[in-house]
């Protein structure tokens, strides 16, 4: 396809703004941030100097103003913090009471519709098997890759195999696993991997992203194959960062490597494995654009974003899916709980 | 040293403001200038004083078709001045929403669902058309048609284009080398059938997969069947949910649509077994016809785009469509069909202007004759339309003796129309019987 420079200049002046717009703001505050503690500093520089020239006490940097000085700092962070999301969260717990065009209070029917209608109840079973399984499989993979490639030859092309998935994007990735799973008549040549194989072995055709439950199951899949690189990664680094002396004295002690697994390898690296852990199982709360693309929440596929968006957006039910963000907003709130207490203790032990 | 750091700084400073001067000073200024006052601008000259005013349409038409909604309103943007900005969108349903509450809705949007209209209405966002656009809509439109964009008394939106979805395409190429005749009953349909499938094709090729509005060419399926066998009225009381979605007039139509694409002797020509029709595109789904592994597919007026390039599309050609028989000769001729509505949600004199412009049949004809459209517009001439689907599509809609029903699904509300009903019938055709899956949709339906 030709492409006129001059047809799309508009959009070329457009992308022009937005980056000057970008370099003006971000420049603006760096420049900001720069010229207004130095002007305070060559203040307070002149008063040191001044106060020994005449030999009276140095004054001291007032207590108050550091604090209006942490008060500047973040106040950009509050604003934007406040406008793009504290405000957003309040809207949208309001919104989870009122009915679906937001005109009238309703109480908690939408919630009493969240745990009564068959259909919805599904998509909460369905995202809990998800919350359960991805996080599981595949840092269990990853752990267990990282160790087995630990210090072998060819560890480097042997880890890049499994992270590269993490390149591609979740819409790709399932549109591939799409393929893989693809389903053609048994009187025509199979485009399907899994099927190909399947004929291959004498066997009849399977539809195999129609077959609940075991479609979520080959979802879940997809999201392990992403995610796997991610764990490995992360508890590679972890283990080699493992002081050499502990494994070697470990070694000098005799230990199977099964022991040195459960009783070096993994108190050691138990930090690392809770971010992967924390990490994963709230990227699978949010997901959203596997179920889409690959089966668009039909076959009893669907998970609690995929709903939120269907009820929200494509129905207009504002009330059902503010009720659906709430819980799925609460339900993440332990997860990150228990991750601060954890990031806590660390830097206190 | 300090010194030194803010010399710096102000350097930086001063190179910014001097990009900001430059860009400002980029912006050019093309605006059209009207030749108002030529000869053939003498017919918009109804249409007033709006010259340099502009009128924003969202709308899901993109692409080519988007270029060809350009072209045809070229010559009215030319003689008023009305600079007419169309932008179309894949998301076109879930972002109008977004717009319109946003605070940053279009001035006019093509709806194609009166259900989303109705939506639109109810929220106070739409306002009601100008008294020409009034008189212009129904000079042109039948009741059939304006009752759809018409709420409490009020004409909301006048209709634009249409399709006729009361369709089974067919290779007249493959017809007559074995001997088929198109048949004009219900009977004669399922004995073609039958005939078919003992020669070893599967006669039938169905699919539904359609991305996030997966479901939506079964939908219309039933609602066709219901529409022969049940008729109009009681087909206006279950779109407007006045019998249950599960009455047995409607468990009726499903079986009977079910005799077609649940029977695994019919179908699904070319891709498998029934279970492979809710994994076929909509857009792929016909194609078996070409190579010879399927003789029917049930699809809309616009199916004529999707077929592969160098098919010839025509009464004598590779393809063509013949009407989808009624089943009861006492419901009359019914056809099934869709199209959308120019609503608007501003009531600026130039918004007004282009409306109207929509509505008349100087617009229907403009656009026909750039091809691949059809309206119900009475003024569209038919010598105006080149394909000859859109013929038959175009005199279908103008036959005296047709009933038109709106597309069902698209007059409930979308939590229905677009949300379970689809859903329900992907159920359907994955295996899940008639009761269960009229009976999930009716509770559904607040």
């Amino acid at each position: 396809m030709e492409f006129d420079f001059i047809a799309e200049k508009d959009k070329f002046l457009m992308l022009g703004y937005g980056l000057l717009a970008f370099v003006a703001v971000v420049g603006g505050l760096l420049l900001l941030l720069d010229v207004v503690p130095s002007w305070f500093a060559r203040r307070h520089e002149a008063k040191l100097v001044a106060a020994s020239a005449s030999g009276a006490p140095l004054p001291r940097w007032p207590k108050q103003r550091e604090g209006l000085f942490a008060l500047f700092f973040l106040l950009p962070t509050l604003l934007l913090l406040a406008v793009g999301l504290v405000g957003p969260a309040i809207r949208t717990t309001l919104l989870s009471f009122m009915d679906a065009g937001s005109n009238d209070w309703v109480g908690l029917r939408n919630y009493g519709w969240m745990f009564s209608d068959p259909a919805i109840l599904r998509v909460l079973t369905n995202t809990l098997v998800w919350v359960i399984l991805v996080p599981l499989v595949a840092t269990s993979f990853g752990l267990v890759y990282a160790v087995l490639v630990d210090k072998v030859r060819f560890e480097a092309v042997a880890k890049s195999l499994i992270f590269l998935p993490m390149a591609i994007s979740f819409v790709g990735a399932s549109i591939i696993w799409k393929f893989v799973y693809a389903y053609r008549g048994d009187d025509q040549q199979q485009i399907g991997l899994l099927n190909q194989i399947v004929v291959s072995l004498g066997g009849e055709p399977k539809f195999f992203l129609q077959e609940s439950p075991l479609n979520t199951l080959l979802l879940i899949m997809i999201m392990v194959w992403i995610q796997a690189g991610f764990a490995m990664v992360v508890l590679s680094a972890a283990i080699k960062a493992i002081p050499a002396d502990i494994v070697e004295a470990a070694r000098l002690d005799g230990v199977t490597p099964w022991q040195m697994f459960w009783q070096i390898t993994m108190p050691n690296i138990r930090p690392a494995l809770i971010v992967v852990v924390v990490t994963l199982s709230i990227a699978t709360l949010k997901v959203f654009d596997i179920v889409r693309t690959a089966t668009n929440g039909n076959y009893d596929t669907s998970v609690i974003a995929n709903e939120m968006y269907n009820q929200a957006f494509r129905y207009g039910q504002n009330g059902q899916g503010s009720a659906l963000a709430v819980f799925l907003f609460v339900l993440v709130i332990p997860i990150v709980i228990y991750q601060i207490r954890n990031l806590r203790q660390q830097r206190e032990g | 040293m300090a010194f030194a750091r803010s010399r710096q700084t102000l350097a930086i400073a001063g190179a910014l403001g001097l990009a900001l001067g430059v860009t400002a000073c980029g912006t050019g200024n093309d605006k059209k200038s009207s030749n108002a006052g030529s000869a053939e601008c003498a017919a918009y000259e109804k249409y007033g004083d709006n010259d340099g005013k502009k009128v924003t349409i969202y709308s899901s038409i993109r692409d080519i078709e988007a270029d060809r909604l350009d072209e045809s309103w070229k010559q009215f943007e030319d003689c008023t001045g009305i600079d007419i900005d169309h932008e179309g969108s894949a998301e076109f349903e879930a972002q109008l929403g977004v717009r319109v509450d946003g605070g940053n809705a279009p001035d006019l949007a093509f709806i194609p669902q009166p259900g989303l209209l109705k939506r639109f209405v109810d929220a106070g966002k739409l306002k009601p058309v100008g008294a020409e656009t009034k008189t212009e809509a129904e000079a042109n439109y039948s009741p059939d048609w304006l009752k759809y964009g018409t709420l409490n008394g009020q004409l909301y939106g006048a209709p634009l284009g249409s399709n006729v979805k009361s369709y089974v395409w067919y290779s007249p190429k493959m017809f007559k080398d074995k001997g088929w005749t198109v048949p004009t009953t219900w009977d004669e349909l399922i004995k073609l059938s039958d005939t078919i499938a003992a020669s070893g094709t599967k006669p039938w090729c169905a699919g539904i997969e359609s991305g996030d509005a997966t479901g939506w060419p079964a939908t219309d399926w039933i609602e066709d069947v219901l529409l022969r066998t049940a008729g109009p009225e009681a087909y206006d009381q279950w779109t407007t949910h006045g019998i249950p979605f599960n009455d047995p007039k409607v468990a009726d139509a499903l079986n009977r649509a079910g005799t077609i694409l649940k029977n695994d002797k019919y179908v699904n020509g070319g891709f498998g077994g029934v279970k492979s029709i809710a994994t076929t595109s909509f857009q792929e789904a016909g194609i078996p016809i070409t190579t010879g592994k399927c003789a029917l597919h049930r699809q809309a007026s616009f199916y004529a785009n999707q077929w592969p390039q160098g098919t010839k599309v025509a009464e004598d050609g590779d393809v063509f469509a013949f009407y989808f028989p009624a089943i009861d000769p006492a419901q009359g001729k019914p056809v099934l069909g869709g199209g959308e509505f120019v609503g608007a949600f501003a009531d600026r004199p130039e918004v007004q202007a282009v409306q109207t412009y929509l509505a008349s049949g100087e617009f229907a004809n403009s656009r026909a004759k750039i091809g691949d459209w059809v309206s119900a517009n009475k003024k569209l001439d038919l010598a105006n339309v080149p394909n000859p689907v859109d013929r038959l599509s175009v005199q279908l809609l103008q036959d005296e003796k047709t009933v038109f029903r709106f597309d069902g699904s698209d007059l409930m509300p979308a939590a229905v129309g677009a949300g379970t009903f689809w859903k329900g019938m992907v159920e359907w055709i994955n295996g899940k019987d008639t009761a269960t899956v009229l009976n999930g949709i009716e509770g559904s339906w607040k």
